[in-house]
């Protein structure tokens, strides 16, 4: 897969970001506020989407369990805005602790009253745990589906231990967020939902160009490297672990910052963010908009659960039949995600087929797969 | 006491063993997850379901006993076909991209589920049943029929008999039982027929009937599969494109042939396992999700290319469970220090047990990565 983008110019690149920018602060006095509190959502399942991509579109781990990082960030930012908010509750420790009869903060949740620590804790906690699980498993050089049930079966652990742990994390209940305080207003609050809004927009913003850095240069060689051949990669003297390691970790940190902004705007974080159809999801819209491609990512993300949520509003069980086709579709018939077909050859094909542009003559002999391309595929 | 245990564990373990089987052949052959396969399983518990109120209608009674037996060759079946249909429309063409066939097996789960929450059971039926005849019917005319042009025709006109002959019957059974000619989202329950109900005793511990069942139908499957394997030519030629692609392909075995032949398979498999999964507990849409994380685990823990390794974990899984998560260690051994004690106590729930067996087999992995028993070779691709 060779990475072309689209040439704009200059000029074309400015408008489209005066554009962009324009939207992004006028949205809230346009939108009406239940599909802004949306488009804030999906803008913050975006940032996941980014770190789907580095792992699987460019690194080629296909991980089924972001939902894992992405709730350790929300329930990092959730327990800070309890803790803030629990002056009026008996020992001064959040309601739900009362419920159980625990009248001390668990341990390690005392840090969590500090919050400088706890904006770290949003993308430390969930990297440091993607890097351990990741090193975990590569060190032994476990790739491909084997690291995907893997993690889908990290996945389902850690939703287990979540949904039973009452007395640390309030269980299958989970954590509400919209009636916690910050900055002495409601969270669910308009203003403040508004402030999130934009916060998710400059985050998104933030992390596509943080991910764009990660992927350009000799770093970013290497991940492709080891997407496309990771023996070729050992022999030539790198290590595959670290960066494999490295970049598993980034899009950990990522998940948990996107499972911040989503907890806050959507008002709770519970174990359902661990749920195996969840993490999947994510890979889809990484799939559909074009792996590979960061922007197809950002888009598809947005796009998809836009999608979703009209579909879901006009004929609720349809959904799920749209969501497994489109499944189906994409790995079959547009492998390279939409963004990647645009940028690639797609659109000169089409056009061939329809006889409206001429088509370009090659030697027979390269129009052939070559014998080790149709060996490396097998 | 710990004969108890022990029984609880192999409970559990058959279980696993029975609807990991089929997975673990298909990843050994094709190395394709198919993450379709718990959704496989449903439709084997559903079968279970249909085809006990079916042996309800007053021409069946008399036999109303012996429906589990029968539903196990149906179970068999309608996953098998849904199988082989899944691989000849989709896993084909996707050979060589396990990951892709990872997402798109799982659209394939999400389109399942949905199909059973959306379609009345009757009219399902009378798909599977469209689709076998379809896929049945072009098979069995002579091979000079085969080779003649026209063939296309025979296949085409074949299938339009296969639909006609589904809606018929979908009809049929849907206005014979009522409770099948509507669609529902909710659970429905398998209910063992009496002879499997209570328990029995056995050197003075009771053991429930169902559970030796499970037991016994994991114990003739896995002969089966054993017996077919090894004893078989298209088991030797499995056995021959599992251990190398290529060369068998040089050899002249038709690996498309196998391909379809082995997915098939497993997939009826998936199918039994259901029919043990419905007299566990009540039936729904998601019933596959519950067990097919552990059908991972057994996956990952056994290895492929050796079904002893898919036996050995299953097992080692089950034992594991059961004393975890019944927290039998505490009573085995009552005056342990009191953080162990309360470290393992800590784990004695269902839910726990599997982060703790989760925790050992990635302990586990560090030592042996490709599993209990690995495929020897030489390849740097492994």
């Amino acid at each position: 897969m060779e990475f072309k983008s689209l040439k704009l110019s200059k000029k074309t690149t400015f408008i489209i970001w005066v554009f962009i920018i324009a939207f992004i602060i006028a949205a809230p006095s346009i939108l009406p506020v239940f599909r802004l509190n949306l488009l804030g959502r999906y803008l913050s399942l975006a940032i996941v989407a980014l770190g789907v991509d580095l792992i699987w579109g460019f690194t080629g781990l296909l991980s089924l369990g972001q939902g894992i990082f992405f709730a350790l960030g929300g329930y990092c930012a959730a327990m800070y805005l309890q803790i803030t908010s629990s002056s009026e509750f008996p020992n001064n420790i959040p309601e739900f602790f009362g419920l159980y009869g625990v009248d001390n903060l668990p341990f390690f949740w005392e840090p969590f009253r500090s919050p400088i620590f706890s904006l770290f804790a949003i993308w430390v906690i969930p990297a440091l745990v993607a890097g351990i699980l990741g090193f975990l498993v590569f060190r032994n050089r476990i790739k491909g589906v084997y690291f995907s049930i893997l993690t889908q079966a990290a996945l389902l652990v850690f939703f287990n231990f979540f949904n039973g742990q009452q007395k640390l994390i309030n269980g299958t209940n989970g954590l509400k967020t919209d009636v916690t305080q910050l900055f002495g207003q409601m969270v669910g609050s308009e203003s403040i939902q508004r402030m999130f809004f934009w916060f998710t927009a400059l985050l998104v913003i933030a992390a596509w160009f943080f991910s764009k850095w990660v992927v350009k240069g000799r770093f970013g060689n290497i991940l492709i490297g080891i997407r496309d051949d990771e023996p070729r990669v050992r022999f030539t003297g790198y290590n595959p672990v670290l960066f494999k390691t490295i970049i598993f970790s980034i899009a950990g940190g990522l998940a948990g910052i996107s499972g911040a902004l989503y907890t806050v705007q959507s008002g709770i974080v519970s174990p359902q963010f661990m749920t195996v159809p969840f993490s999947i999801e994510m890979v889809i819209w990484v799939a559909v908009g074009g792996r590979g491609t960061l922007l197809g990512a950002i888009l598809g993300a947005v796009f998809i659960n836009y999608a979703k949520s009209l579909v879901s509003e006009a004929l609720p069980a349809s959904w799920m039949f749209i969501q497994g086709g489109l499944f189906i579709l994409v790995v079959t018939a547009l492998p390279e995600g939409v963004l990647g077909w645009v940028q690639g050859e797609g659109p000169r094909n089409l056009l061939q087929r329809l006889g409206l542009k001429r088509k370009i003559e090659t030697y027979p002999s390269l129009e052939i797969k070559n014998e080790t391309e149709v060996l490396k595929n097998e | 006491m710990l004969l108890d245990s022990l029984f609880n564990g192999v409970a559990i373990g058959s279980v696993l063993l029975v609807s990991a089987l089929g997975l673990a052949i298909v990843f050994g052959l094709m190395g394709v997850i198919n993450l379709a396969h718990g959704e496989l399983m449903m439709l084997g518990a559903y079968t279970t379901y249909v085809t006990q109120l079916i042996f309800k209608l007053p021409l069946l009674k008399p036999y109303y006993n012996g429906y589990v037996i029968v539903s196990i060759f149906f179970a068999f079946i309608v996953s098998g076909v849904v199988g082989i249909l899944l691989e000849k429309t989709v896993i084909r063409k996707l050979y060589g991209s396990p990951l892709e066939t990872l997402l798109a097996t799982w659209g394939v789960s999400l389109i399942l589920q949905q199909f059973v929450r959306s379609v009345p059971l009757a009219y399902g039926t009378g798909v599977v049943i469209s689709l076998l005849i379809g896929l049945i019917l072009p098979s069995v005319f002579s091979s000079k029929v085969k080779e003649s042009i026209n063939f296309k025709y025979v296949k085409f006109s074949s299938w339009i008999f296969a639909a006609l002959a589904g809606v018929l019957s979908g009809n049929l059974i849907s206005s014979s039982v009522s409770k099948l000619s509507r669609a529902s989202a909710r659970n429905v329950d398998v209910t063992a027929p009496a002879w499997m109900r209570g328990q029995v005793e056995i050197l003075g511990t009771a053991f429930p009937k169902t559970r030796l069942m499970i037991i016994i139908i994991t114990l003739i499957s896995v002969i089966a599969i054993t017996l077919f394997l090894n004893q078989s030519v298209w088991g030797m030629r499995i056995r021959a494109v599992t251990q190398n692609r290529e060369m068998s392909d040089c050899l002249g075995i038709s690996t498309e042939k196998v391909d379809v032949l082995t997915f098939g398979i497993g997939s009826g498999l998936a199918g039994v396992a259901g029919v043990a999964v419905s007299l566990l507990g009540s039936v729904g849409p998601n019933v596959g999700g519950n067990y097919i994380v552990g059908c991972f685990m057994v996956v990952v823990l056994g290895g492929v290319g050796n079904l002893l390794g898919t036996i050995f974990a299953s097992f080692g899984i089950g034992i594991m469970t059961d004393l975890i998560g019944a927290g039998r260690l505490l009573s085995i051994w009552p005056d342990m220090p009191l953080p162990l004690f309360n470290t393992i106590n800590f784990f004695a729930t269902t839910s726990m047990a599997r982060v703790m067996i989760f925790a050992l087999i990635v302990i586990f992995l560090q030592f042996k990565p490709t599993g209990l028993f690995p495929q020897k070779g030489r390849m740097v691709e492994s």
